[in-house]
């Protein structure tokens, strides 16, 4: 039953019109081949599928990404520091450009809203909340400030990243924050992350 | 053609009081819809048979009496599940999450490009992605913050209304791999949008490979920016932070880039001060569309009517219990039932007008049935966050109204029929 329900829904999804002609009822699998022979059926993949033995070794659409296509876009970094520009910050500075820059939407002391508390020992905060301290130039720089998204200098960025790991306690005041030391800070709330465990089944987790 | 297309807003008592001041009697009908249930046409001009309609126009429209509308909050707005039939989500009451707006991009200038652990990096086009082979799905969309309780005059929009279901159309992300070709240590991408938040998310190679898509259209039209035009990432049943619209760029690499998104958002609490992280499947789950608050309803017949949905699969059963979880029923599900994907269930019942409570659990093909609330609450030790699934019960009064249970049963699962 649920089998010619996947079977008749698909083929009236895919093919509605090549189908009208061939036989509807027995081995559907068969006459699906021979009425498109370029896909394959639902029992061999679980989504509308679309079968690649048929297919040119390359479709050749679209072009070769430059090096410089790919650095326009490419701000990411990761948790190993891959990704990380030139440039430095110490705490001090970086309170500066947080009090012009951010206080008014993470309060003075960073925990007092009206949006995303920052700096906390108790609630969700980068002290107790975030695992890798690449996470934090990654995002300033991508998206912040909210209104002003993605105006702020690498050199800022890197300079809030210090002032705010510092006043979470997690590295001192006078720490200078660059490409190398970055990733080698360790987060408080590392410790906490365990992978997904649900798997389905009966079991509630 | 402006007036045609775009009729002024007119909200329900506005247009109860127009229709009658024009001599028709429009009442509240069982489902909260207006209608027609008496009296004829005073005069000539309000009779329609009596009067010319417009002719064919460009655009279609809805009917003023019924102006559904989304929920909305400064992060997202909300699908009205209790005013839809079926489970097809019309394209402009999609919910709506997003981080940093919707950003206007210029279909003629948009890329994709596919870069990192590959051996072509490639950019493409809107025209270059339409240009492969094709597929539609038919899928829910559900953001995995999406549970509301407390307050016992919550709609379904209000408590899980941040779930949808669509249409998708674009090219199997496998098939674009397959074009730029994996190199073999490559095991995570990651997907950048490109609006004002710049979204990033980590997704294992093994969901691009299986069922994840490009997606370009929705519902049979260009997806809407609310939904990622020109083109987003689509991954069925999966938490939809991760399906990134209005993607520019994916990096092929051996390892995840946790990115905000994946470290300080979306993960959850759960017991011995533990963090779940990439915890990104939806699990099972239903909700009662009808009766629910704010409709009343009568004694006799009714049709219990709801959605149920897995993001690991197919719906298998659903059960209705009709006595605050003392004995569950098969609903009726509608055919044909997609993997991941809305299924519209029904359950017939004749409600003696006593105060009881009513709701639906979901089960899935893996053998996963939708928790109580109190049994997530126990499981995970923590009373909400992401990924909160419980079963919704509603409370019918003496009076026929309806409202959100507070209470849910814990431990006793209910009898299942035998038979």
């Amino acid at each position: 039953m649920m089998d010619f329900t996947k079977y008749g829904f698909m083929l009236s999804l895919l093919c509605a019109a090549a189908c009208s002609g061939s036989p509807r009822t027995g081995d559907l699998s068969n006459a699906y081949r021979d009425i498109a022979p370029t896909a394959s059926t639902v029992s061999e993949r679980r989504v509308p599928a679309v079968q690649e033995a048929a297919w040119p070794e390359r479709f050749a659409f679209g072009t070769i990404a430059s090096k410089a296509d790919i650095k326009r876009w490419d701000i990411d970094v990761k948790p190993d520091g891959q990704g990380l520009p030139n440039g430095k910050g110490k705490a001090e500075e970086g309170e500066a450009v947080y009090r012009a820059k951010c206080a008014a939407c993470h309060g003075m002391n960073g925990d007092e809203g009206p949006y995303d508390v920052l700096i906390s020992s108790e609630k969700k905060s980068i002290g107790t909340y975030w695992p890798y301290a690449t996470t934090l130039f990654d995002y300033i720089r991508r998206t912040m400030p909210f209104n002003m998204p993605g105006t702020l200098t690498d050199e800022e960025v890197y300079q809030l990243t210090a002032y705010l790991l510092s006043a979470n306690g997690i590295i001192d005041s006078n720490e200078v924050m660059d490409a190398k030391r970055l990733p080698r800070v360790e987060m408080p709330a590392r410790a906490s992350f365990v992978p997904d465990d649900r798997k389905g089944g009966p079991e509630i987790k | 053609m402006k007036e045609d297309n775009h009729p002024e807003k007119i909200n329900r008592r506005q247009l109860i009081g127009r229709v009658a001041a024009m001599g028709l009697v429009l009442t509240q009908g069982p489902f909260e819809r207006v209608i027609q249930t008496a009296g004829l046409p005073m005069s000539a001009s309000d009779d329609p048979t009596k009067k010319l309609g417009p002719f064919p126009g460009k655009v279609g429209t809805r009917s003023p009496a019924e102006q559904l509308e989304k929920f909305t909050s400064f992060t997202s707005s909300r699908s009205p599940l209790q005013d839809f039939y079926g489970t097809i989500t019309p394209s402009d009451l999609h919910f709506e999450r997003h981080h940093g707006g919707v950003p206007a991009i210029d279909p003629e200038k948009y890329e994709l490009i596919i870069h990192g652990m590959v051996e072509r990096p490639l950019k493409f086009t809107l025209n270059d992605l339409k240009r492969f082979p094709s597929v539609s799905q038919i899928r829910f969309l559900e953001c995995s913050g999406n549970y509301r309780g407390g307050n016992e005059e919550l709609t379904p929009q209000q408590i899980c209304g941040l779930t949808s279901q669509s249409e998708w159309t674009g090219v199997m992300l496998s098939t674009l791999f397959r074009e730029v070709g994996l190199k073999p240590k490559a095991s995570w991408f990651l997907a950048e949008g490109g609006d004002a938040a710049v979204m990033t998310r980590s997704i294992p190679i093994s969901k691009g490979l299986d069922d994840a898509m490009i997606v370009y259209a929705q519902n049979g039209e260009a997806v809407r920016p609310e939904q990622g035009y020109p083109a987003r990432l689509f991954l069925p049943g999966w938490e939809g932070n991760t399906s990134i619209k209005w993607i520019r760029r994916i990096e092929v690499s051996d390892s995840p880039f946790m990115t905000r998104e994946e470290t300080s958002k979306y993960t959850e609490r759960i017991k011995d001060g533990k963090i779940r992280q990439f915890s990104v499947v939806m699990d099972a789950r239903s909700i009662i569309t009808f009766p629910t608050f704010p409709v009343s309803v009568e004694k006799g017949w009714m049709e219990i009517r709801g959605i149920a949905w897995s993001g690991r699969g197919k719906i298998t059963t659903v059960e209705v219990s009709v006595d605050n979880g003392k004995n569950w029923y098969p609903a009726r599900l509608q055919d044909p039932v997609l993997d991941k994907a809305h299924t519209a269930f029904r359950f017939l019942w004749q409600w003696d007008g006593r105060e009881t409570v009513i709701m639906s659990r979901a089960y899935d093909e893996t053998g996963y049935r939708q928790p109580f609330l109190q049994e997530l609450v126990e499981a995970r030790g923590s009373s909400g966050g992401y990924h909160f699934n419980p079963v919704t019960p509603w409370r019918l009064k003496p009076d026929g109204q309806v409202v959100l249970a507070s209470e849910t049963p814990g431990r006793g699962r209910g009898r299942r029929p035998t038979a």
